[in-house]
């Protein structure tokens, strides 16, 4: 059960007219895990998302939620499925409590159960102060907390947010982004933000997307190890540069100033353990072990700079 | 039909928690209430005159009920800008969109939470029509043919807002375009009268007040209220069809 698939979608295109915002995206998610879209703006996070959700029909490929397929069953597929917009889709001139127990009403949460619903989003969401008030009253914060709470009320499998954190203040991004973590223990979420740190924080797995396509996929676990790609070495008794190109992983040794070299990694291979082996045994006196990791930051900088862009663009071209 | 009735349900709320209704219904009342003394004052100088006899239902039927109806024509589009593309612009459409209501369940609650307004404002005539049991004998099925034929307006006045709601994301364009095209089906009464014209009749069957006249003057004709309920049913099916291209 645990591998799960709750999300399946494969090779998504829409069109707006003649531009394509989406072009052949597939995605996957599992039980327990929260995908993290990153992208520039315009690259198509929202419209993938809007899609996922059923607001948009995709103008190519499939969507199946929890194994039903959207457009096939789209009432059966939605009622495993909430949705928190960019926008939190409220109605300013109810209350918290009559907005959410509407928000019940429509996800198919039985009239008997609806208050203990109401009552556990608000309990989870920490809108337990404010649900007399009206909506159109609340701080910009609670009205992202209703909107969340709206989202998982009738606790689907799979949750969307479209950048769930916009507006907030630092202390209440925080608190939502515990909230996500938490959900993510027992539900699926799909996640989107431009703020790198946010989904590196509370996500489990990455996707940026560019131009409406998937440029990268890795859990943030790989992203991680795939990211580490120099270190930065202190002996107080080194070599020449030429003697630390020799251990296995080492591409390129280059010294800095005296005693200190930055070391060049192979794709994907970890020297760090080699290394400290032979500084032991020629006593070259190991005083600093460094990764200098190639940040989330970078990585996306890499993907979805206009040269790379420029080149895909002329790949397609030919 | 949950899932209608409760969309129904929050819709009428969000209707008479707003201050607009109440407004709409004051302003209605105060001039209905202003005619109704007006008419019941000219029947009563030309009671004594005229020798042809001529109820007070009639009366009512005849003058205050027509003056309604153009007071429910200025009205509705007011009501009905707000079902569609308010929700569009404040975003907050997206949660029907991304429930498991479908697009007509969705139209039909929309339409439903909107009668509740439509049958208040009904209950609120009715209520100074009945008024006059106190004083006489009133033909309550001649009152009762004339709601129907409001409410009938009404509901016809309401679908086409409704389906102009859809069109726009500004409530204020779709109040003004609902007004116009209500008005437009209204005056094609007029046009038919021109002779010049080919298909004067069918242009004449087509427009809203014909099919009124029958029901204000008592006279239950089912093809009159088959075609008030044909037009409902055209308009929301034209609502469902205008969602279900948005979202394609």
């Amino acid at each position: 059960m645990e591998e799960q698939t709750l999300i399946e979608a494969q090779d998504l295109s829409r069109l707006y007219g003649r531009t394509a915002a989406l072009s052949g995206l597939s995605l996957a998610l599992r039980k327990g895990e929260i995908l993290g879209l990153l992208g520039p703006n315009g690259a198509g996070k929202t419209t993938t998302m809007k899609i996922l959700a059923g607001c948009l029909a995709p103008s190519g490929g499939s969507v199946k939620i929890n194994g039903i397929d959207l457009a096939e069953r789209p009432a059966a597929a939605k009622a495993s499925l909430g949705y928190l917009p960019e926008q939190p889709p409220l109605y300013p001139e109810l209350t918290v409590d009559e907005y959410l127990g509407y928000a019940a009403g429509l996800h198919g949460v039985p009239p008997a159960q609806r208050a203990d619903a109401v009552a556990r989003a608000k309990q989870a969401c920490g809108l337990g102060d404010v649900a007399r008030r009206l909506i159109h009253n609340l701080s910009k914060g609670y009205q992202q907390r209703v909107g969340l709470a709206q989202a998982i009320i009738h606790r689907p499998p799979v949750i969307i947010l479209d950048e769930p954190t916009v507006g907030l203040d630092p202390i209440q991004i925080r608190e939502i982004r515990a909230l996500i973590k938490d959900l993510g223990q027992s539900h699926g979420i799909i996640l989107s933000s431009h703020i790198l740190p946010e989904i590196q924080a509370v996500c489990s797995r990455v996707m940026i997307i560019n131009k409406g396509r998937v440029v990268y996929a890795e859990s943030i676990e790989r992203t991680a190890q795939h990211r580490m790609d120099s270190l930065v070495v202190g002996l107080r008794r080194g070599p020449d540069a030429g003697a630390l190109r020799q251990i296995a992983g080492v591409e390129r040794a280059e010294q800095l100033e005296a005693g200190l070299y930055r070391l060049t990694v192979a794709g994907g291979a970890d020297p760090r353990e080699a290394l400290a082996e032979a500084a032991v045994r020629n006593g070259w006196g190991l005083v600093e072990l460094r990764s200098q990791a190639k940040t989330l930051e970078e990585v996306f900088v890499e993907l979805t700079s206009g040269e790379v862009t420029l080149h895909e663009t002329l790949q397609e071209a030919a | 039909m949950s899932m209608v009735l409760t969309i129904a349900r929050t819709e009428a709320r969000r209707i008479f928690v707003s201050p607009l209704a109440w407004a709409v219904l004051a302003v209605m009342q105060l001039i209905l209430g202003v005619f109704f003394v007006l008419y019941l004052d000219a029947y009563q100088r030309e009671a004594g005159m005229s020798d042809q006899y001529m109820g007070v239902a009639d009366f009512i039927g005849g003058g205050l009920y027509n003056t309604a109806n153009v007071v429910f024509l200025l009205v509705l589009p007011l009501m009905t800008m707000r079902l569609f593309a308010e929700e569009r612009k404040s975003g907050s459409l997206t949660l029907l969109l991304s429930s498991p209501a479908s697009l007509i369940q969705i139209v039909l609650g929309k339409f439903l939470g909107l009668m509740s307004f439509m049958l208040a404002a009904l209950a609120l005539l009715a209520l100074m029509s009945f008024t006059l049991c106190a004083g006489t004998h009133l033909d309550v099925g001649r009152i009762a043919a004339g709601l129907l034929g409001l409410f009938l307006m009404m509901s016809a006045f309401g679908a086409a807002g409704l389906f102009v709601s859809t069109l726009t994301r500004e409530p204020v364009i779709a109040a003004v375009a609902a007004f116009g095209l209500l008005l437009l089906l209204w005056i094609l009464q007029g046009v038919a009268q021109s002779e010049s014209l080919q298909h004067a009749d069918l242009i004449g069957y087509l427009s809203l007040i014909g099919h009124f006249e029958n029901l204000r003057r008592g006279v239950f004709n089912s093809a009159d209220v088959v075609y008030y309920l044909l037009f409902v049913a055209l308009f929301l099916w034209l609502s469902v069809l205008r969602l279900d291209i948005e979202r394609n």
